[in-house]
């Protein structure tokens, strides 16, 4: 964390924040000025270049053809590849992820090189599209509860040697190939199929990029009353059949 | 009256008859008005019915994500000038439920139909309307959608090669690339508050820039047009220059904007627009939406918003702080399943009101406006909701089948 604030960077409003998922950039916020944290959320257009003094990079889901336009723009600019060679945190979702991956399809039924960001290949999935309530439980390495969701996509994504996992699915169908896997993630760098926003049905998600951030191994409590009855909720609705 | 009638043939007869016993039995049975099930098996015995039973009129089709229930509403009463009308004025904007409100109008001259966004292309090509009004397109149930912007191609390539007139507002980057594809025109100012879904170039995903009222990419030059007809304020300046005034019972910006798109519709059909304006005053709700209702010693003004754009409006018609504001989010089919779309809504346009939140998916909203940093109680049901607020006037907000549930709730 550089000088005094908390510096959140959202990529991308223009191409990249059609599902919701600029939620996870104001739980994010919301969760640090709680804990007394100045906060710098900067958006960044895809016609500006990417700051490379961010703690948090945050990329959201969109369209086909703004996914390939994303994937472009950042390729060109390099400032996020740049920051997280300096350690910086991204959290991506749904478009977001794949583009941080080696690969994926653009809407142009082509592969499309993504930012090599994490060792995943994303390719266009055969069965019917994946939409639906998620559960799943996380990596046990990172110590989080089960994760929930809402996914929408027709991608399917393969994991390479160098990520890992992010969670394993209970419901619904998360990378899609087949292997219960969901997202994957290295280091400080994740990636989620999960909307809802993610973030907001999964606080300590959002904490877990704050610690990284901050370097610190906990944080002081906050209220979690609603974010609380909301988990319930959703858990307990994906356990019922549908 | 234009005098090309076919009488219907035996077969389309049936299929009237046929649909209208199905919907009566539907009614019978409280499923409902009955319109859609009425139309869907009339379409099964005779699937050239729409074209057939629109054969003898002049149609208007009505599309948008947001409005077209009420501009409908609004056109049918401006041609009313001009002769009978009959429309599917309860929102049943499929062709099934097309099928059957046109089913019920061979007195009719004109024809105004509400089209599902989806189904524009289809219906534009069986009813071969006079005139198609494009009002706006946004994020809307993206869980069982098409994409926005695939929307905006679907009706691009559909209208090419349409003859009708298409009345188009030139403020939504979307809406303007769909209708630039057709040859005649009628560009409409009517204004876009919501801007989030048209950032990127439609023609060529260019970064679209966005000064004061207009839009230009820099890449390849798409921009918005000249409108021949502009919504200024509380008025309407038609092709020659003259400003007309806009009185509506409707409340809201976004109204206003669905008055100037119905007056520039009437004017295809030679109705004035001070004609056409002075109708649309007759209406005072659409389909229960902006319907005041006495609930629980409070004066309770029913509001409808399903997709953020929806939200965005509404917030820039409530009355001020601090009226009481209750807010109900369902995320049952019809509205789309994921709520994920509450976070694209700035919630923070409510500080300063009290705020009930209730619906199938309060605990969502209360996260929501948690986030938001306002305050609010939370409530198992509406009249629990009414009771924790003052007396007086209140604005309820909710999505679709929320707003259902509470027009049952308080008998509207």
């Amino acid at each position: 964390m550089t000088d005094t604030s908390l510096r959140v960077v959202w990529i991308y409003p223009d191409l990249l924040s059609t599902y919701g998922d600029q939620g996870n950039v104001l739980v994010v916020e919301r969760r640090a000025r709680r804990r007394g944290l100045k906060v710098d959320r900067i958006d960044v257009r895809s016609d500006q270049p990417i700051p490379t003094s961010g703690d948090i990079y945050l990329i959201g889901g969109g369209e086909d053809r703004p996914q390939r336009l994303a994937a472009e723009r950042l390729r060109r600019d390099g400032g996020l590849q740049r920051s997280v060679n300096n350690g910086a945190i991204v959290f991506s979702v749904c478009a977001g992820y794949q583009i941080l991956g080696h690969e994926f399809v653009n809407d142009l039924g082509n592969p499309e090189p993504g930012l090599g960001l994490l060792d995943v290949v994303s390719v266009r999935g055969e069965a019917e599209r994946c939409v639906g309530d998620v559960l799943a439980d996380v990596d046990p390495t990172l110590g989080l509860p089960e994760l929930t969701g809402f996914e929408n996509h027709q991608g399917v994504t393969h994991i390479g040697p160098g990520a890992r996992p992010l969670a394993t699915v209970r419901l619904g169908k998360g990378n899609g190939i087949g292997d219960g896997n969901e997202g994957a993630w290295a280091d400080t760098v994740f990636g989620t199929y999960l909307h809802g926003p993610v973030l907001a049905r999964n606080p300590l998600v959002a904490d877990h990029l704050l610690k990284l951030a901050l370097d610190v191994n906990a944080l002081p409590p906050v209220d979690d009353r609603w974010y609380d009855a909301l988990r319930a909720e959703r858990i307990a609705s994906a356990a019922q059949p549908a | 009256m234009t005098e090309s009638t076919e009488p219907l043939s035996p077969r389309a007869r049936l299929a009237v008859t046929a649909g209208k016993a199905a919907a009566a039995v539907s009614r019978a049975a409280g499923r409902g008005s009955g319109s859609v099930i009425g139309g869907r098996v009339a379409l099964k015995l005779d699937p050239d019915l729409l074209a057939r039973l629109a054969g003898h009129l002049d149609v208007v089709l009505v599309s948008a994500t947001n409005g077209k229930t009420t501009t409908t509403r609004l056109i049918a009463e401006a041609l009313r000038a001009g002769g009978p009308v009959v429309s599917n004025a309860l929102g049943a904007n499929m062709p099934a439920g097309i099928t059957s409100a046109l089913a019920g109008g061979s007195e009719a001259r004109y024809g105004v139909i509400e089209v599902d966004e989806k189904y524009l292309a289809g219906v534009a090509r069986d009813v071969t309307p006079k005139v198609i009004a494009l009002l706006n397109l946004s994020r809307d149930q993206l869980d069982r959608a098409a994409e926005t912007r695939m929307l905006a191609e679907h009706w691009r390539t559909g209208l090419e090669g349409s003859t009708a007139t298409i009345v188009a507002n030139c403020d939504d980057p979307l809406v303007v690339w769909a209708a630039s594809s057709s040859a005649h025109v009628v560009w409409v100012a009517a204004g876009q508050e919501w801007k989030d879904d048209a950032w990127s170039c439609p023609a060529c995903g260019g970064v679209l820039q966005r000064p004061d009222d207009g839009f230009v990419c820099g890449e390849c030059g798409f921009a918005r047009p000249e409108p021949t007809w502009v919504l200024s304020g509380d008025h309407v300046l038609d092709p020659h220059g003259s400003a007309w005034p806009i009185h509506l019972q409707l409340p809201g910006r976004a109204n206003k904007a669905n008055a100037a798109s119905s007056a520039a519709v009437a004017a295809v059909f030679g109705i004035a627009p001070q004609v056409a304006l002075e109708r649309m005053y007759a209406v005072a709700a659409v389909a229960g939406r902006y319907d005041v209702v006495s609930y629980q010693e409070r004066e309770l003004r029913l509001l409808l918003a399903k997709n953020p754009a929806g939200w965005l409006e509404t917030f820039s018609l409530i009355d001020p702080p601090p009226t009481p504001v209750v807010l109900s989010v369902n995320a049952r089919g019809a509205d789309g399943t994921d709520t994920s779309w509450l976070w694209d809504v700035d919630y923070t346009r409510l500080a300063g009101h009290p705020i009930a939140v209730i619906g199938d998916r309060r605990l969502d909203l209360a996260v929501r406006l948690e986030v938001a940093g306002l305050e609010f109680t939370v409530h198992d049901t509406l009249q629990q909701a009414i009771g924790a607020l003052p007396p007086g006037r209140i604005e309820l907000i909710a999505n679709y089948t929320a707003f259902q549930d509470v027009r049952r709730v308080v008998g509207n």
